[in-house]
Formats: structure tokens, sequence, C-alpha cells
């Protein structure tokens, strides 16, 4: 987790830092009326007589309870319909990623001749405008990333979007914000800001298939993989294994997470979440596979491991 | 009569001697039940204080919960809880904090407080309060018993769907929230009636609406609030139970429903909910604040409009729950300017408080400081209100830790610490002993820095990225910190609500007759004299401050020199008065204690609850039996009508009302606002899903030819002239032709829903094939709850009639009917109109 960014009062992109400045003016603003409000009461208990009839007049409700309001309301109501405006517009520049919520992980498709498809992590160019298309497979999800701007529900049935741009290079990270059941607590993921160049190359590499299998020990966990049924639910394009209900595996070993975000991909946590996902990440939709030996599990974590 | 006559207020107060036997006659009447028998009680005394009970309990299981919560987020990645434990947790958290604590105790509070606050004996339907309460008591502990079995709802209180469908939460737990809360959001409206026509028609006699104290306007206020409000959610939770048990696809995208479609619903009723319970706490500020400074509230007129746009302000923000849901920019600002502009009308409260307390002398008594402490609070909980409405601050913060803490700021703010208060300060009222000044400064020392420990870091690491709801978190260095802290004053606050429980321990004496009275030397009604039966007798209000203004007001009562010194009638009885003006207009007669109330509201809870568990058999028992006590009750109801009665001062009102004078009328036209709105709500879910699915809806050659909707149409109206006919039939000797017309109207009506949902089957039209199938007979099923219960009132119209107990004079029953009838054939040419009609325009 070192390192990564998930605050609202940290951005990292235009879109949150509108916000960020919109969140100061608004605490400074709640500041002065609360500090306000506890002077009047201050005075009305403890004030000098003059100043307690004074305040002990209608006029008191009308000035501080009706016209402060009316004034500092409608200046605030301008700024927010202003910025509000000023994020949903949209322009023609932008890269397109789909992302779908799915329980209880993230489906990503990069827009392109070959679409290619990943989970639970986003990489985009610094300073590139991206337009996140945003869907559900089950139930509502909410796509949010503080540091780079405000959430939006996947809903299923609809498509909704939401567009960020990272100014800096970083990892980002982001949560599922509506609740979901289950292990909604665990449906993080993140977004990697890389150079243009390197995203580049980085892309090149995603959107094609996977390394073949090179040692006996790599084949020999394919072959394990696909006869356990791993390729009904997961894809390694360029492979027999084509299921499209868990997350695409073509590029596994070129992330940085395994099941949760949290998780860090080593090898050991990869044999982990095969073996014991349901304690590691309660609920989650794969059963635990404890039918292999020790050996073919090290050759299984060895395929995997080797898909960059 | 703005001011009452010299020769009215000569009158007053009564100087002669009272006779012998006036005041044993009196507490005969009213003496209450015996022993255990205590439960068969209806006074409004004996229930309030049981219902105040029952939802301070709710408080502390669901504040038991809440710890349990927060222990488990003490540290990150604990393990204290399982997700499912915890999912369930939070969802019973705030479903018990809402729905079986925020309004069920400020309508209880309403329901012990109103009569003496008013003047009045009891409120106008002491068996529907006692109803309201028990039905609420058994389906309240059987829905928090859930938890124990392991089969408590996990979906949220908000209950989205697709989560809370039957795909994505089998089991039981989803079915138990929406019967169950579906079943208490009823008693919650039974109670609303009654606080309505109990504020508007039991008032004591000069106690204009100008004069009313302002706890009283804010009930008012609440209960119609209750009656626009709660319609929307029970209309949401019979959609969802449908499509759950029968797959009617409301909310199935794949079927032509929508998710949104619940979010509109809940919301409607969700957001105004939050002004239902801030609403009633804010009145009693508004009591205790003029006595604590001792001098009347400033700006009265100024806060009862505020109050007044204040419901209205509610039902127009509901979207401000859905910013992040993709909404157009144009709806936004628009939800989002209401949202701001339902600030303004609290601006105007806080300030008037506060030239309250400038204008007298605050006494710093235990009330007082529970009401500073609310008002430190809830402005700041108003104020990050007010950054939530902004569109784009809100699409960071929303479904975050700050949001938790901003809602939590106005509502324990907004009505815990004024409830707190009022405990404090309407003890007295109630019990033999005040309660203790030094636990009860304890207790509010701890709860306020208890609560501002536990919810202001909050705000933080919500800002910080944590999401709602989640069950753990990573290890990231302020995350823990922050949450470390919101748990220990989680328990600070505890500790107060746990020195509140040792005061209540040690000086709450529960007394019906002979409180300790009026230790703070208020200004309103309740601080008299006051017994089990209200006060001895009714005082003429001439002042919105009665006791300050009128000196000796409570003696003489007490000794009788007012209205109704005694009971006319041998029975129990309040003085019902017009709703303006408050001029004496009869003398009701009021029901005793007895057993059909609880009885009903046991087999009416065990209908819901068997209905869950899927014993439909069983169920249905409970059903009729539930049935059978409540027609016990209603036998006894509408009493024969007296002669005139003398209430004293040559003041002689008549002993029974009919049309739109009775107290009865007035509660069957609430019943009627809430069935409209319930109906409204399902108008705007069929153009709602319209909108998002039109391609489901059938072309115009697909719907069932036109003569069927124009024979239903014609049966319906033939119905309602049946009854206006038999209306006529009222006053001959001819019941042969009465009962014919009603018995023949029954069918005709049957008839007309029978034809309608014969023409959408004939048609291949199919309730679980689309959103349009279900939308269709959904239709016809609202229609149906409406018919089953005019089949059940026609026939006890007829058996009153056979009995001899329905004439042209006594003829209450009659007009209830009469009233439910045409609205029942209203809304059916209506949904006709809809359902067959906007299909072919479409």
């Amino acid at each position: 987790m070192s390192g990564t960014l998930q605050s609202v009062l940290a951005p990292h992109g235009p879109q949150a830092g509108q916000i960020a400045t919109l969140a100061w003016v608004l605490f400074a603003f709640g500041a002065v009326i609360l500090a306000l409000v506890i002077a009047t009461i201050w005075l009305a208990i403890r004030g000098t007589p003059h100043i307690r009839e004074a305040l002990a007049r209608e006029r008191t409700i009308m000035v501080f309870g009706l016209a402060l309001p009316v004034v500092t309301l409608t200046i605030l109501l301008f700024c927010g319909v202003w910025l509000t405006r000023a994020q949903t517009g949209h322009t023609d520049d932008a890269m397109r990623i789909e992302v779908t919520g799915e329980q209880w992980w993230w489906r990503v498709v990069y827009d392109g001749p070959t679409p290619a498809t990943s989970a639970n992590e986003i990489r985009i160019p610094v300073g590139q405008p991206v337009d996140f298309t945003l869907k559900a497979a089950d139930v509502i999800h909410s796509f949010w990333v503080p540091s780079l701007g405000g959430k939006v529900d996947m809903l299923p049935g609809r498509i909704t979007r939401l567009r960020l741009t990272a100014e800096r290079a970083g990892v980002y990270r982001g949560q599922c914000a509506e609740y979901c059941g289950g292990p909604h607590a665990l449906m993080g993921f993140n977004v990697i800001a890389m150079p243009r160049d390197e995203y580049e190359a980085w892309f090149v590499r995603e959107a094609g298939p996977s390394a073949a299998a090179s040692t006996d020990v790599e084949r020999r966990g394919q072959s394990l993989f696909m006869a356990a049924g791993c390729g009904t639910c997961h894809a390694v394009r360029g492979t027999g294994a084509a299921g499209a209900i868990g997350p695409d595996l073509t590029h596994l070993a070129a992330r940085g997470s395994v099941g949760i975000d949290t998780l860090p991909l080593t090898a050991d946590n990869v044999a982990r979440f095969i073996r014991d996902g349901q304690h590691l990440k309660p609920g989650n939709r794969m059963p635990e596979f404890r039918i292999f030996s020790p050996a073919e599990q090290t050759a299984l974590v060895s395929y995997l491991m080797s898909l960059r | 009569m703005s001011e009452p006559s010299q020769a009215r207020l000569a009158g007053h107060p009564n100087r002669l001697p009272r006779p012998k036997g006036e005041l044993e006659a009196l507490e005969a009447a009213w003496e209450r039940p015996k022993g255990w028998r205590i439960v068969t009680a209806v006074n409004n005394t004996v229930v309030g204080y049981f219902y105040v009970g029952t939802a301070v309990l709710f408080f502390l299981l669901a504040g038991i919960l809440a710890l349990l919560m927060r222990l488990q987020l003490a540290v990150p990645s604990n393990t204290f809880l399982s997700p499912e434990t915890y999912n369930q947790i939070f969802t019973m958290h705030g479903t018990v904090m809402m729905f079986l604590f925020a309004v069920p105790v400020v309508e209880a509070m309403g329901i012990l407080l109103l009569p003496q606050m008013l003047g009045a004996r009891d409120l106008p339907f002491p068996r529907l309060s006692a109803f309201a309460f028990w039905a609420y008591f058994v389906g309240g502990l059987i829905f928090f018993g859930t938890l124990f079995y392991d089969v408590a709802p996990s979906g949220g209180w908000f209950m989205y769907p697709p989560l809370t469908g039957a795909q994505y939460s089998p089991g039981l737990g989803a079915d138990f929230w929406l019967l169950g809360i579906g079943f208490i959001e009823i008693s919650a409206i039974a109670g609303a009636i009654e606080l309505i026509v109990g504020v508007l028609r039991t008032r004591a006699p000069g106690m204009t609406l100008d004069r009313m104290p302002m706890f009283a306007w804010t009930m008012l206020i609440f209960a119609a609030m209750i009656a626009f409000a709660f319609p929307a959610v029970i209309l949401a939770t019979m959609l969802l139970e449908l499509e759950r048990a029968f797959g009617w696809p409301f909310f199935m995208p794949q079927k032509g429903g929508d998710a949104l479609l619940w979010q509109h619903l809940f919301w409607f009723f969700g957001h105004p909910e939050v002004y239902i319970i801030f609403l009633p706490a804010a009145g009693m500020v508004s009591m205790i604040v003029p006595t604590m400074a001792r001098t009347p509230l400033v700006g009265y007129r100024m806060i009862v409009v505020a109050l007044i746009a204040t419901g209205f302000f509610s039902f127009g923000l509901w979207v401000h729950h859905m910013f992040t849901t993709g909404i157009p920019a144009l709806s936004l600002s628009f939800f989002s300017a209401a949202s701001m502009a339902v600030a303004i009308p609290s601006g105007i409260q806080v300030f008037a408080w506060i030239a309250t307390i400038a204008a007298g002398r605050m006494q710093l008594a235990t009330p007082s400081l529970f009401v500073l402490g609310f008002l430190f609070i809830f402005t700041l909980g108003g104020l990050t209100g007010v950054m939530v409405a902004m569109v784009p601050f809100d699409w960071q913060v929303h479904d975050t830790y700050f949001v938790v803490a901003h809602f939590h700021y106005v509502l324990v703010g907004g009505m815990v610490f004024p409830l707190f208060g009022a405990f404090y300060y309407w003890a007295p009222a109630f019990s033999r002993r005040p309660l203790s000044e030094r636990l009860g400064k304890v207790t509010f020392a701890l709860m306020f820095v208890g609560f501002n420990v536990a919810f202001f870091p909050m705000h933080i690491s919500g800002l910080m990225g944590m999401p709602r709801r989640v069950y753990t978190y990573p290890a990231v260095a302020e995350w823990g910190v922050l949450n470390m802290i919101s748990t220990v004053g989680a328990f600070l606050f505890a500790t107060g609500v746990l020195v509140f429980l040792l005061d209540l321990v040690r000086n709450l004496r529960p007394a019906l007759s002979d409180p300790a009275g009026d230790v703070w030397k208020g200004a309103s009604l309740e601080w008299m004299h006051n017994h089990v039966y209200g006060p001895r007798s009714v005082p003429l209000v001439t002042s919105r401050d009665p006791l300050w203004d009128q000196p000796g007001l409570s003696e003489q009562s007490k000794e009788g020199r007012h209205y109704l010194p005694g009971t006319v009638t041998g029975q129990r009885e309040t003085i019902i008065t017009s709703p303006i003006e408050a001029v004496p207009e009869a003398l009701q007669r009021l029901p005793g204690d007895g057993w059909p109330p609880l009885l009903g509201a046991v087999f009416t809870a065990g209908f819901f609850m068997l209905l869950t568990v899927k014993y439909v058999m069983l169920a249905f028992v409970s059903g009729a039996l539930a049935l059978l006590m409540i027609l016990v009750w209603m036998w006894s109801s509408d009493p024969a009508p007296l002669p005139r009665a003398e209430i004293g001062h040559g003041i002689k009102v008549s002993t029974y009302l009919s049309g739109p004078r009775s107290h009865s009328w007035w509660a069957m036209v609430v019943l009627l606002v809430v069935a409209g709105s319930l109906y409204l709500s399902f108008v705007f879910s069929y153009l709602f899903l319209w909108t998002v699915s039109p391609q489901v809806w059938p072309k115009p050659g697909q719907m069932p030819p036109s003569w069927w909707p124009i024979l239903a149409a014609t049966l319906l109206a033939a119905s309602s002239g049946l009854i206006l006919l038999a209306g006529r039939f009222l006053p001959s000797r001819n019941g042969v032709a009465f009962i014919g017309a009603i018995a023949v109207a029954v069918l005709l009506l049957g008839g007309s829903l029978g034809a309608d949902v014969l023409s959408h089957w004939r048609a291949g039209l199919r309730p679980d094939a689309d959103a349009h199938g279900a939308l269709a007979y959904m239709a016809s099923f609202l229609q149906f709850q409406l018919v089953l219960t005019l089949v059940v009132m026609a026939g006890f119209a007829i058996a009153r009639s056979l009995a001899g107990m329905l004439n042209l004079r006594r003829r209450v029953v009659f007009d209830n009917l009469v009233l439910l009838w045409h609205y029942t054939v209203a809304q059916g040419l209506f949904g006709l109109l809809l359902v067959h009609g906007f299909p072919r325009i479409a």
C-alpha cells in the first residue's frame, strides 16, 4: 500500500483538484458560520444586557436565520452548478476504457483495434483525459478513485460515464463505493499512471497474447490449468482457456496483485488464493481448489507466474 | 372567535362548589387495570409509557450493534466479526435505529405528551394507539430476533436491488426486512392518523392553532409528512416482495425493470424521513428553551412557517441521495438548489431559539445543556449537509465516512440530544421524582464529548478515501488511527447512556397520577396537576403560555372549575373542538381498556411473520384472528347518540357527530390521503419504468379490446351509484333495500376488478413476463386490497344495520364506507385509464 494515494485532499488530477479547492472553500465557510453561531449563543447567554436585548428581537432571526443563509447559499449554489457543468462537459480527445463492476472485482477493457481485457488494475498515460464507460454485471457498484476525481455508480442495465486525468505518474487506489454485499470491503483496484511512452510499450504487450509456456514445469502447470477446468471461468488469450466469468489472466504476472488489490502478486500468494481463497476473500465466487499435490501446485503457480 | 367573548370568560373559573362524588366518578371511569392486566390498558399515558420504553430499548439494542461495529473497525484487517455478520449488523443498526427507534420514539412522545399538553383527556382513538404500539412491539422484537438465528437481512437499511433481489439475496433476511418493516410502517401510519386528529380536534377550548404549543405544531406536521412519505416505501417494499416471491420484474433490467426505481421510491420516503425525525425534536427544543429561559418563544409564527416550509421542501430533494447515479446535470442542479433551500428554515429555527435565550435568562439545567449540545452538533451537521448538497463535492464524499459523520451529526445531534433533553425535562410530569441533575450533567458531558470524539474523525477518514459499509480496511496509517479514535469515542458515548440508565433506575418512579409536577415552572398545560385522565377539568385557554399568563389556572383546573370537571355519561370522555378556533363541538365518549387491540396486533404481526417464513396456512389463520379482533373492537365503537350534554359553564354540546364534523370522518380522510399517496407512487413507478424501457410496452394492437375497460369502468360507476342509493335508503325502515343495494354494489365492484384482470390475462399479458405486465397486474393488486377492505366494511355495515345500530342519525359506519367506496372507485377509474389508455397513446 505504501506510495499509493487514496485521498480527496491529495488530488493528482484536474477533476479532483477542482473538487479539493471547492472542499477547502466549503470547510472555511462552515468554520466561519459555526463560529458565528457559537458566538451568538455565547452572547445570548453571557452577553451584556444591551447585546442580549438586541439579539432577542425577531430581526435577529430575519438577518442571521434568513438573509445570511439565502445570500451565502445562493453564492455557493452558483459555484456548485458551474463546477458540475465544468466536470460533465466532454471533448473528443479522450481515450476510452470500459470498466465493469462484478461481485467482487473489476473487469477492465481497453478500447482499441483489438480490445485488451484485464482485471483489477487500470493503466493510463499521464496527462491523458480518459473516459471511463462504467457498467455493472450483477448488482450496483460504484467506481471511485479519490485522488483523481468523484465517483460514479455502475448500474445493471445502464451505462454511466466518468472522465479522469492523472497529472503525475503514480499509483492511485480506487475502491467500490456502493455496498455490493459479501466482501464489498475488499473490492479495490489501482489506477497506475505512467509516462506516455512507457504506457504505449506496456499496452502493446497487454494487447497481445501471453508468452507460451517455456519450461517443462510451466507446461505441466498449463495442462493442469486446463484439466482442472480453470479455463471455464478464466481466459488466457492465445490458449484454449476462454472463460469469461472470472478475471482474464492473460497477463496476470504483469499485474501487481492477485485476488484482492492489497494482496501482492507473489507465487506464494497465488498458491494461497487458489487453495485458501475463501479465507482471504470470504464469499468470493471462486471455489477453493485443494485437489493439487504440492508438486502440482508449484507447477500451476509457475505457469500462472509466467503469464506476462 | 379569535378572542373568547366576555360572557364566556366571565364564567371562568366557575366558583360554585363541586358536587359530591363528581371526582370519584371521574376516577372510576378512568381506573387503570391492575397487575399484569395493565397490558390491556389503552389510555395514552400507559401506552405512551410502554411506547417510549420500547423505543428506548431498541435504541440500546441498535447501540450495542454500533459498538460491535466499532470494535471490528478499531484496527485494520480485524477478524472479530465475519463479513456476513458485520453486513447483517450494519443493516440491522440502520434499520432498527430508523424504523424501530427514531420514528417510534417521537410518535411515542407525541402519544404520551400531547393529550396533557393540549388539555385533552386522551387521544381520540385510544385503541388505535394501543394497537399501533403492540404491533410495533411484537413485530419489532421478532425482527430484531432474526439476528440470533442468522437470518437477519444483510442488504443495508436502504435495501437496494438487485442486491436484495431473489438472485443475490436468496435467504429469508430480505423478506423479514420487507414484510417486517412494511408492517411496522403501517403501525406508524396508524399512529400518525391518531396524532393528526388528536391535534386538530381535541385541543382545550380556546387553544386556537395560533396558541398551540410548538410541540403540537411539529407533531401535526410530522404526522402529515408520514401520511405522504411512508406510502412510497410501503409501495416499494410491496414491489420488491412481489418480485422476490413471484418474479414480477419491477427492478430487473433484463425484463424492463430498473434498479433506480427503488432508489426513487425509497428516497422519496427516506429524505422526508430525516425531517420526520427532526421536526418533533425541534418541537421539544421549542418547548424546553422558553421554560429554561423563562420567556415566551421569540418568533412563534416564523417558526411555524419554517416548519411548514421544511415539510414542503423535504419532499423535493430526494434525488440528492442519487447524485452519483449518472443523472443529467440539469436535474442535479435543481435538486442541489432544493437541498440548500431546506437549510434556510432550520436557520430560522436556530436563530429563533438563540433570540429566545437572549430574551430571557437561561437556567443551565440538564435539559438546557442538551439543547446547547444539540445546537452545536446540529449546526455542524447542517453545514456538512450544505457541503454534500454541492454536487461535485458529493461525488467525492458520497458513500464515504464523511457522509456517515454528516448524518450522525444531523440525526444524533438533531434528534437524540433533544430527546435526552426532553427525557430530563418531562420526567417530572410522569414520575414521582425528577431525574438527577448531577447524573444528568454527567450523562450530558459523556455523551457530548463521546459523540464528537466518535464522529468528528469520520469526516476526515471519509475524505481520506474510506468508503462506508466496509467490514474491514487495509492497514493505511491514517485510517487506523482515526478509526481507533472513533471507537474510543463510541464507548465514551455509551458510558453516558449507561449513566442515564442508572439515573432512570434510581429516580424514575412512573406515576400516572400526582407526578412530581411543575419543577421547571413551565408555561404549557402538561405542567398542570395531571392524572391518568389529564387535568381534573379542561381549562379555557386564552394565551400561548397559559400557565404564565392565566394565574391560578392549574389550581382552578384541579378544583374542577373549568370544563368537564367530571364525567357526564359515566364513561371516559374528551371534548371535541373545532380544528382552527378550538370551539367546543361535542362530547366524545372514549372506549375503555380491553384485549382486542393487543390481540389484534399480535395476530397481525403473526400474519406477516408467518407469511415471511412461508407458513401460508397458519399465516391466514392468524390474519383471520386479527380481523376478528378488530371487528370485535369496532363493534363497540360508534356508541348510540345521547341527549346533548353540558360540559360546564352552561355550554351544551352534542354527544354524537357525523359527517365532516366527526373525528372519525377526519381519520378516514387522512387514510384516503395515505391511500392516494400510495397510488401516486405507483403511477410514478409506471411512468418511470416506461421512460426507461418503452420497448416492453405493448403496441395498441396487443392491448385487450377497449370494451373490457369500458365494462369495468361501467361496473365501478354503477357500484358508486348504488352506494349513493343505499344512503337514501338509510332513513327508511326498509333495511332490505339498504342491504340489497350494498350487496349488489359489492358484487359490481368485485366484478369490475375481475373483468380487468381477465382482460389482461386473455390478451396474453403475464405479470412475470416484463415490467409492463407486472405494473398492469400491480394496478389490480392495489385495487384488490381496497376492494377486500370494502367487502369487510360492507359486511360490517350490513351487520350493524341488522342489529339496529345504523340509522340516519347513528351513521358514522356508513359515512366511512361511503368515503372509502368513492375513493376506491375513483382510483379504479384512474387505473383503467392509465393501464388501458396510456399504452394506446404512448
